[in-house]
């Protein structure tokens, strides 16, 4: 047989048929949350229609629950009918769910990899884009609309079309105060939001393998920031070792056959990818974005653009829009740019390697003045209970910050929790779109280190130079 | 799902790139637990003058005359012309749900985000992917044409000008014999419930560890 990539391995062993390129692809685990899914529970009902397989569907409710006090509930009637809308769907077809209260609650994305649900050589859907973060334990996952929700709970299968696949090569050692987040901006900076169209990202490299579970779960969550639907990461002894005693994870007289399956998982030698992109680790710096897509992005020491450099009308018309719209003048070094608020949380860097990485820099120091808010939300109730375990959370209190309850919060801040109109924001989350954080909020999407290290600046700050 | 063979629909342009699904309809109106009744919300921060939020009454909000949308020579707009990346961000159904009750059927651009141009399909929305400079004449020919109307077979997979001039576009075979028969997917793939079943059966003999 041909050399084969990671991707032709998950693809073509989940294929249960296949008609002129068009398969049946089988799915292995089903991660439901309230916002894309009432509809789906609701189309199942008008058909008369059951669940395949109820113990491949886990849910949480993330995206619409309150980060400060929950003993009253949710306060907005909309928001709090949407979670009771996925509690009593949930009762009425037999799922699963990890609801408000309990410590497993969190964020999706972080629940699932946290239980042991997500598993290498699964197929991992969600009605939720960033469900490509799963491709870190060597999974193939990636997000579906509400549409395919309801296919995958009639039928545990998807219809798809093979994508294109593109190997994304980080070669050498990541620079002191570069993280993960970084390598995944630097991509979108030189591919561009659609430069991964079409294909699913194999990121590989010697950088790759020394990042931590958490580290490429970040990195593979944002492939979607570069218009690939999945992105993933080679199992190897960081994976199989993250995976391991976890709730869902393979029983112990399962545990062998699982390894030695889950150790074939990467690409083979001389496997032929339809694009490769390079990047050298060293020359990744500390990134920033200054605009309204995850492509408008420079490193800390960079500028602003200036519009007036740009060639390309239709580019040029965008930096324009994007540079009012953010309230930034051309040319303006990054690290003079103040900052009203801090987000540290979100689906990307809401793990508790991110909160340590947050905390090392905040520790001893306070929010800056003008910092009006300071927030940190973890991804789940259990990485709050491991921080404060860990005292994390004194830390950022006597730094000033918030420590808040698990949820989406405001990555997309369809809670409470949001940008007033021409607020900035230094945010560890995905998104920098218009009104993305709150209308007329201004994203900067930056690693935890440096949300961190702007917070205690009340600018944006190379964190490199607070860690020397 | 509605199906789609023909249409000869008005067209309204909305020229910019990488138009994003928390544009198309922000966050405060996924709230809704059902699918339809996102029109109006379409493009809320752009069409709007105000902020908007669920169960505002629209029809007395300030609009704002420059977007496309609301100036009169683009009412009852049923095509949709856009830039590259078109779509991108979120999975979001309510995105298409919202330009399907709006009124758009079809959808002109370079290039869509993935998920998106999938869950179109899913709709009953035609994403058409023409090349840039071709879909530049176009926007050329609709700001300077008012009543700009193209005509639109999916049988054929051309798009027409006024002045007969014929563009073809691809679409996947399985897609465009969904989309013009207005077939439901779930019912399509039930029909191999056994082949399922056995996939399963195997499947599980290798890795019953997926099954605990």
């Amino acid at each position: 047989m041909s050399a084969r990539t990671l991707y032709d391995k998950l693809f073509d062993s989940h294929v249960v048929r296949e008609e002129n390129g068009t398969a049946l692809i089988y799915i292995d685990r089903h991660l439901v949350h309230e916002v894309t899914s009432p509809q789906a529970f609701e189309g199942l009902k008008l058909a008369g229609r059951r669940l395949w397989r109820i113990n491949s569907v886990l849910a949480v409710p993330d995206h619409n629950v309150p980060t400060t006090d929950r003993s009253h509930g949710i306060a907005d009637p909309i928001s709090r009918l949407q979670v009771e809308t996925l509690d009593q769907n949930c009762t009425d077809f037999g799922v699963t769910e990890f609801k408000m209260g309990d410590v497993r609650q969190g964020i999706v994305h972080v629940m699932g990899p946290e239980q042991g649900a997500t598993l290498p050589g699964m197929t991992v859907v969600c009605g939720d884009s960033h469900t490509s973060t799963h491709g870190a334990f060597g999974a193939l996952a990636h997000g579906i609309g509400t549409s395919e929700v309801e296919h995958v709970m009639a039928t545990q299968c998807l219809v798809q079309k093979k994508s294109k696949a593109m190997q994304v090569r980080v070669e050498g050692k990541l620079g002191h105060g570069v993280t993960a987040k970084d390598i995944a901006l630097a991509i979108i900076g030189k591919i561009g939001t659609a430069g991964g169209t079409g294909y699913a990202i194999e990121f590989a490299g010697s950088a790759i393998r020394s990042l931590s579970m958490e580290g490429r779960m970040t990195l593979c969550n944002m492939a979607i920031e570069a218009g690939a639907r999945a992105g993933m990461v080679a199992v190897d002894e960081t994976t199989i070792n993250y995976v391991k005693g976890r709730p869902y994870a393979p029983r112990p007289e399962q545990w062998d056959a699982a390894v030695a399956y889950w150790s074939t998982l990467h690409s083979d030698e001389g496997a032929r990818f339809d694009a490769v992109v390079e990047l050298k680790a060293e020359e990744i710096e500390p990134q920033v974005t200054w605009g309204t897509s995850p492509e408008m992005v420079t490193a800390i020491n960079g500028s602003v653009p200036d519009p007036a450099k740009e060639p390309d009308p239709t580019k040029r018309g965008g930096i324009e829009r994007a540079l009012q719209y953010m309230g930034l003048e051309a040319n303006t070094p990054i690290d003079q740019i103040n900052i009203d608020k801090v987000f540290i949380g979100s689906c990307t860097n809401s793990r508790i390697e991110d909160l340590r990485a947050a905390a090392a820099v905040a520790k001893g120091k306070h929010v800056a003045a003008n910092v009006k808010l300071a927030m940190v939300v973890p991804g789940s109730g259990l990485v709050k209970a491991q921080a404060e375990q860990e005292g994390l959370d004194k830390i950022f209190k006597e730094a000033g910050f918030e420590w808040r309850e698990p949820g989406c919060s405001m990555c997309l801040a369809m809670n409470a929790d949001r940008l007033e109109p021409g607020e900035r924001c230094a945010s560890t989350s995905n998104r920098n779109f218009e009104g993305r954080q709150g209308p007329g909020g201004r994203t900067h999407l930056v690693s935890p280190e440096m949300a961190a290290a702007a917070a205690v600046a009340g600018h944006f700050v190379d964190v490199r130079l607070l860690l020397n | 799902m509605h199906a789609f063979t023909q249409l000869n629909g008005l067209v309204v342009p909305l020229d910019r790139a990488n138009v994003d699904t928390d544009a198309i309809i922000p966050k405060q109106f996924l709230k809704s637990i059902k699918r339809a009744g996102f029109g109006p919300n379409a493009f809320d921060e752009w069409r709007y003058l105000d902020h908007g939020e669920p169960g505002m009454d629209n029809s007395k909000r300030p609009l704002n005359p420059d977007f496309p949308l609301n100036q009169a020579r683009y009412q009852g707009a049923s095509v949709l012309l856009a830039r590259e990346n078109f779509g991108c961000g979120s999975s979001r159904e309510h995105a298409p749900w919202a330009l399907l009750d709006f009124g758009f059927r079809a959808i002109i651009a370079p290039s869509y985000a993935d998920i998106f141009f999938n869950n179109c399909f899913k709709n009953g929305i035609l994403p058409i992917i023409l090349p840039a400079e071709i879909v530049d004449s176009l926007f050329k020919a609709v700001e300077s044409t008012e009543g700009y109307k193209l005509v639109i077979d999916l049988e054929t997979q051309t798009v027409v000008t006024p002045d007969s001039q014929s563009y073809a576009f691809e679409v996947d075979a399985f897609r465009k014999h969904c989309l013009l028969n207005g077939l439901d997917d779930i019912g399509l793939t039930l029909q191999h419930v056994d082949e399922i079943k056995a996939f399963e059966i195997k499947y599980k003999q290798a890795q019953p560890w997926l099954f605990n």
